[in-house]
């Protein structure tokens, strides 16, 4: 085994551990930080493996902007996850089952790297970006010219979906302004302009008398 | 640590904290645009340099609180920058078929279709920019804003 199978090895046994450690711990707090450190071991394997957008992108997002979405959440949620009511053993089960499938399938990939394998040897797509991207762009990294001018649909698409989280997000999330008229047990009222919701809400509260006891 | 909220925490008394952070907000900003800049010869581009450029923010916010961070940066303009990178986007590819092109093809763009290749991938790359960081930016806000449910 060279040097850098040796490193890959390791570095699997550390996101293989980090993994597991996430799954057993109840202090999401430590939870999160290990998904933090899952994804910065992940950006190193593909720095060993030589795609170093992918791990710059792995390291951003992963360790760093989810980390503290996620903090975000925790802040909301609580920071001790309850125990589970059940034990889980028909969902261990399916995950053995289904693990074993794939690590069966991957038998049948060829070997990592290899310059004969098929993805490389594509005439007409790999083999093209390969030989003409520089004198098509005069821009020497292949993997931009790739994402941004040979797949420039597929990356206007993904722009497009990250733009759809976002509203997604918000739809759930951010309260918007309020409607011109609100239901309320069982009768529509209007919501005169300029009115706070908590006005809104104290205001249909008293005129309910009775039935908005609750403070639901 | 039960009753912080991450985007509300002052540390108004953590003073290595704060200088620290007003150091290095600028040289993220800078690393972002360099990210940026630099795709186009090494590892980089517009996703990885919206994530960069909108973690500046979330830094400022984390450690000055979420109500100056949106003093310096209001939702309303990172929802509007995560809206206009995909107009951006689009945009180049129209400018394409205005310039007698197919739509993204860059090399109608200016005389030399080498060129036009060059500079229609800044251009999308920027649209990226643009829309990741603003995505990125009010994700954050929107869990940040939000308090407790239960006490």
């Amino acid at each position: 085994m060279d040097w850098i199978g040796a490193v890959t090895m390791v570095l699997f046994v550390v996101l293989a551990v980090t993994g597991v450690a996430v799954i057993r711990t109840r202090n999401l707090f430590g939870a999160v930080m290990l998904a933090g450190i899952y994804s910065l071991v992940s950006a190193v394997l593909f720095v060993v493996m030589d795609a170093v957008d992918v791990a710059f992108t792995e390291a951003a997002v992963g360790a760093g902007i989810s980390t503290v979405l996620l903090l975000g959440t925790l802040s909301i949620v609580g920071y001790k996850e309850k125990k589970p009511e059940h034990q889980p053993i028909l969902p261990f089960f399916v995950v053995l089952v289904t693990g074993g499938i794939l690590i069966y399938g991957t038998s049948d990939i060829p070997p990592f790297g290899e310059a004969l394998n098929p993805a490389h040897q594509h005439e007409m797509v790999s083999r093209y970006y390969l030989d003409r991207s520089y004198d098509d762009s005069h821009i020497p990294n292949v993997v931009t010219t790739v994402l941004g001018s040979y797949r420039g649909y597929d990356t206007m698409g993904e722009t497009v979906v990250v733009f759809a989280a976002m509203v997604g997000v918000l739809l759930l999330l951010v309260k918007g302004p309020l409607p011109k008229r609100v239901h309320y047990h069982g009768r529509w009222h209007k919501v005169p302009p300029g009115t706070t919701r908590d006005e809104l809400l104290a205001e249909l509260r008293a005129k309910d008398g009775n039935a908005g006891g609750s403070n639901g | 640590m039960d009753d912080r909220n991450v985007g509300q925490l002052p540390m108004d008394d953590r003073v290595i904290l704060r200088v620290g952070t007003k150091i290095l907000i600028p040289f993220i900003l800078l690393f972002a645009l360099y990210v940026q800049f630099h795709g186009d010869f090494g590892p980089g581009g517009g996703f990885q340099a919206g994530v960069i450029f909108a973690a500046a923010f979330v830094l400022y916010a984390l450690v000055f609180g979420l109500d100056q961070a949106l003093k310096a940066m209001p939702m309303k303009v990172a929802v509007l920058c995560g809206a206009m990178g995909v107009v951006i986007y689009v945009g180049v590819g129209f400018l394409a078929m205005a310039m007698g092109g197919e739509f993204l093809n860059y090399s109608v763009l200016v005389y030399d279709p080498v060129k036009g290749q060059h500079y229609g991938i800044i251009g999308i790359e920027v649209g990226v920019l643009v829309t990741v960081f603003g995505v990125m930016l009010s994700l954050f806000y929107a869990f940040a804003g939000r308090r407790r449910i239960d006490p």
